[in-house]
C-alpha cells in the first residue's frame, strides 16, 4: 500500500532485540524484543513495510516501519456474554422478593 | 555497557531534571526520610490543590447513595446489618476518573517550573488526566504504555486509554511487555526536556486529597455523621495515601481507610503469556502489595503514596466479583462505569454486610467506561484467550485460569489481607537485614510511622 508524505501513519520499531533486554524477566519475556508503535505525520512518500520517518503530535521525528496508513481504533464492546444477561435476570428477581427496588417514591 | 545499562546508569541524574525536586533535603540518617516535611514543603495545601483543580474542572463531584444496592446487601446480612454504601462519583471529572485530581497538579506544577512537555509512563487512566491536563494548559504530553504481548495482541482496556490520550492530542508510545518501559521513557525523557509527571510525586498525592476532604464534607450534609469507613481501591497507593490524608485534614481521622485489590496471585506482572490472560491492569495485587510493602520501588526516590502509614484493612476481591459488580452496579444504580474502578465497590458490598444499619460506607471512585474498558469486551477478551468464566464460588478462581461470577449476591465475599503481614515485610524490606540492635530511636520510629504500628511490632518483627 502506497501513503504520501502528509499522511498520518503509524509505525512500528524494534527497541531492544532480546539478547539486549534487561537481566530479571521471566523466561517468555526474555525470549522476545521490546517493539514500540507510534503515530505521525509521514515524512516522504512511501509505502507500507519501508522503512520512513514521521513527525508525532508533539514534534519529534521519528523512524520505523511503516505498517499502517490512515490508522483506526478497532476495539469495542466484545461479543455477547450470556452471564451478563444472567446476573441481570438474578438481580431482578432478588429485588422484586425484597420488593424494595426503587426505594420509597 | 550496553544502551540498556547507560541509559539505566543516568536514571538518577534523568529523573532529577525531569523534575526539578530534591528529594535529598528530606533525607534523615539510616532508612529513614521525613515525610511530612517533604508533603508540606514540595506539595500544596489542601486550599491551593483546591484552587489549582477548579481552575480546570476538576473536583466537586457526586456523592452518590447506593440505595437498591444497599438493600441487596442488607438483604444477605445478619438482622440490622448493612451499611449505607454511597459512592463518589469520580467518572464526572474531565478525564474520567480521579486520576485528573494527580494529574491537575502535576501538569500545573510543570507548567509552572517551566516545562513545554509532560510525560507520564502509565498503562491506566492517569495517561488520559495528564493528557487532559496537558491540553488545557496548552502544554505537549506523551503517554508511554505498556499494550501488547509478542503477539501484537492489545489489551483492550488499554488501547482504550491510548484512544483517549489521543483525543487529547497527547502522543502515545506504545510497547510491548516488560519493565524495559522505564529505560523507553528515561530515554525519551532526555530527548524532549520534559517533565515527569509521575504518580508518586508530593503534589500529585496532595492532589487526591481533595478526594478524601471532598467526600467527609459531602457524608456530613448528607448523613449527619461522619463516615465509618471508605474504601479505596489500591495499586501503587497514591489513592489511598492521598484519600487518607484529606480525611484526616476533614477532621475525620478515626473513620476506617479500607484498601481494596482485584486478587490475581499467581500471575506474573513481567510475563509476556500471563499479560493477557488477566482481565485488570490496575487496580490488583500485583502492583499493590509490592507498592504497598516497599513504595520506593517507584519512579521517584521516595514516593509519596505510602499506603501502610494509612490503612487499616486490605481486601481482596476476585475478578468474577468485580465483574458482577460493575453489572450490579448498571442494572440496579443505573450506573454504567468501570469495570477496574469497582474494585472498591466489590469490596463495599461485602464490608457493609459486617457493618450496622446506621453506619456509612463510601466507595470513593468510579471510572468512565467506554469501548475495551467495559465488562464487555473484557469478559469477551478472556474468552477468547481460554479463560473459563462460569458462575460459581468467586474464592476458587485461578487468575489466568477462571473468572468465575458469584451465582448470589450473598456470594461476593471479600478475603482481608493480613496487615501484620504487609507491615512485617516493609520493615524488612526497609531495613535489609539490618538488626534491631543497629537501628537508632528516630529509625525506629521512621518504621512505626511507615506502618502504622508501635514499637512493640517493629522490635518484634526485626527479632523474628
Amino acid at each position: 500500500m502506497k501513503a504520501k508524505q502528509g499522511d498520518w501513519v503509524r509505525i512500528h520499531t524494534t527497541v531492544l532485540s532480546a539478547a539486549d533486554r534487561s537481566g530479571r524477566l521471566p523466561e517468555d519475556t526474555r525470549k522476545a524484543p521490546v517493539e514500540l508503535w507510534v503515530k505521525g505525520r509521514l515524512q516522504a512518500d512511501s509505502s507500507v513495510g519501508e522503512r520512513v520517518e514521521v513527525e508525532t503530535a508533539t514534534g519529534r521525528r521519528v523512524a520505523g516501519e511503516l505498517i499502517d496508513t490512515a490508522p483506526v481504533w478497532g476495539h469495542g464492546f466484545g461479543d455477547f456474554v450470556p452471564e451478563l444477561e444472567e446476573i441481570g435476570r438474578q438481580l431482578k428477581q432478588a429485588m422484586q422478593a425484597l420488593d424494595a427496588h426503587g426505594g420509597k417514591p | 555497557m550496553s544502551r540498556y545499562e547507560q541509559v539505566m546508569a543516568r536514571k538518577a541524574e534523568i529523573t532529577r531534571k525531569a523534575m526539578g525536586l530534591d528529594y535529598s533535603a528530606f533525607e534523615q540518617e539510616g532508612i529513614g526520610f521525613d515525610y511530612e516535611a517533604m508533603m508540606d514543603r514540595a506539595g500544596y495545601s489542601l486550599e491551593e490543590v483546591i484552587r489549582i483543580q477548579g481552575e480546570t474542572g476538576v473536583g466537586n463531584t457526586p456523592l452518590l447513595e447506593m440505595r437498591n444496592l444497599t438493600a441487596l446487601a442488607r438483604s444477605t446480612a445478619a438482622a440490622g446489618k448493612g451499611a449505607r454504601i454511597f459512592v463518589k462519583d469520580e467518572a464526572a471529572n474531565p478525564s474520567g476518573s480521579f486520576k485528573a485530581r494527580r494529574a491537575a497538579l502535576s501538569v500545573y506544577q510543570a507548567k509552572k517550573q517551566g516545562y513545554r512537555t509532560v510525560m507520564a509512563a502509565t498503562s491506566g487512566n492517569y495517561g488520559a488526566a495528564v493528557a487532559s491536563q496537558a491540553a488545557m494548559r496548552g502544554l505537549d504530553c506523551i503517554i508511554v504504555q505498556e499494550c501488547y504481548d509478542s503477539q501484537h495482541k492489545g489489551q483492550p482496556e488499554i488501547i482504550e486509554k491510548a484512544r483517549k490520550c489521543e483525543a487529547y492530542g497527547a502522543e502515545v508510545v506504545q510497547l510491548t511487555v516488560g519493565p524495559e518501559l522505564f529505560f523507553v521513557f528515561l530515554e525519551l525523557l532526555e530527548e524532549t526536556g520534559a517533565f515527569n509527571a509521575s504518580l508518586y510525586t508530593p503534589f500529585g498525592i496532595a492532589g487526591v486529597e481533595s478526594l478524601g476532604y471532598e467526600l467527609v464534607q459531602q457524608v456530613r450534609e448528607r448523613c449527619g455523621r461522619d463516615p465509618d469507613a471508605v474504601v479505596a481501591t489500591n495499586a501503587g497507593g497514591g489513592n489511598v495515601t492521598g484519600t487518607a490524608r484529606g480525611m484526616i485534614k476533614a477532621g475525620a481521622g478515626s473513620c476506617a481507610v479500607v484498601g481494596a485489590s482485584v486478587d490475581l496471585s499467581g500471575l506474573h506482572m513481567a510475563s509476556d503469556s500471563d499479560f493477557n490472560r488477566k482481565s485488570f491492569t490496575t487496580g490488583h495485587t500485583g502492583f499493590g502489595v509490592p507498592f504497598a510493602t516497599w513504595p520506593d520501588r517507584s519512579d521517584v526516590p521516595r514516593s509519596a503514596g505510602r499506603p501502610l502509614r494509612y490503612m487499616d484493612r486490605y481486601l481482596l476481591v476476585s475478578q468474577g466479583e468485580v465483574f458482577w459488580a460493575t453489572e450490579a452496579l448498571a442494572r440496579l444504580e443505573g450506573l454504567e462505569r468501570g469495570p477496574a474502578g469497582n474494585t472498591s465497590l466489590a469490596a463495599a458490598f461485602g464490608l457493609a454486610r459486617e457493618m450496622d444499619q446506621d453506619q456509612v460506607i463510601v466507595v470513593q471512585e468510579t471510572e468512565y467506561t467506554g469501548a475495551g474498558k467495559h465488562i464487555g469486551p473484557q469478559l469477551s477478551f478472556a474468552r477468547r484467550n481460554g479463560i473459563d468464566i462460569r458462575f460459581g464460588n468467586p474464592r476458587e478462581e485461578v487468575p489466568g485460569t477462571s473468572i468465575i461470577l458469584p451465582s448470589e449476591p450473598g456470594g461476593v465475599q471479600p478475603r482481608d489481607l493480613d496487615m501484620n503481614r504487609l507491615r512485617a515485610s516493609l520493615i524488612r524490606k526497609a531495613t535489609q537485614g539490618r538488626t534491631v540492635e543497629s537501628l537508632s530511636e528516630s529509625e525506629i520510629q521512621f518504621l512505626v510511622d511507615e506502618t502504622k504500628s508501635d514499637e512493640a511490632f517493629v522490635r518484634q518483627t526485626l527479632a523474628a
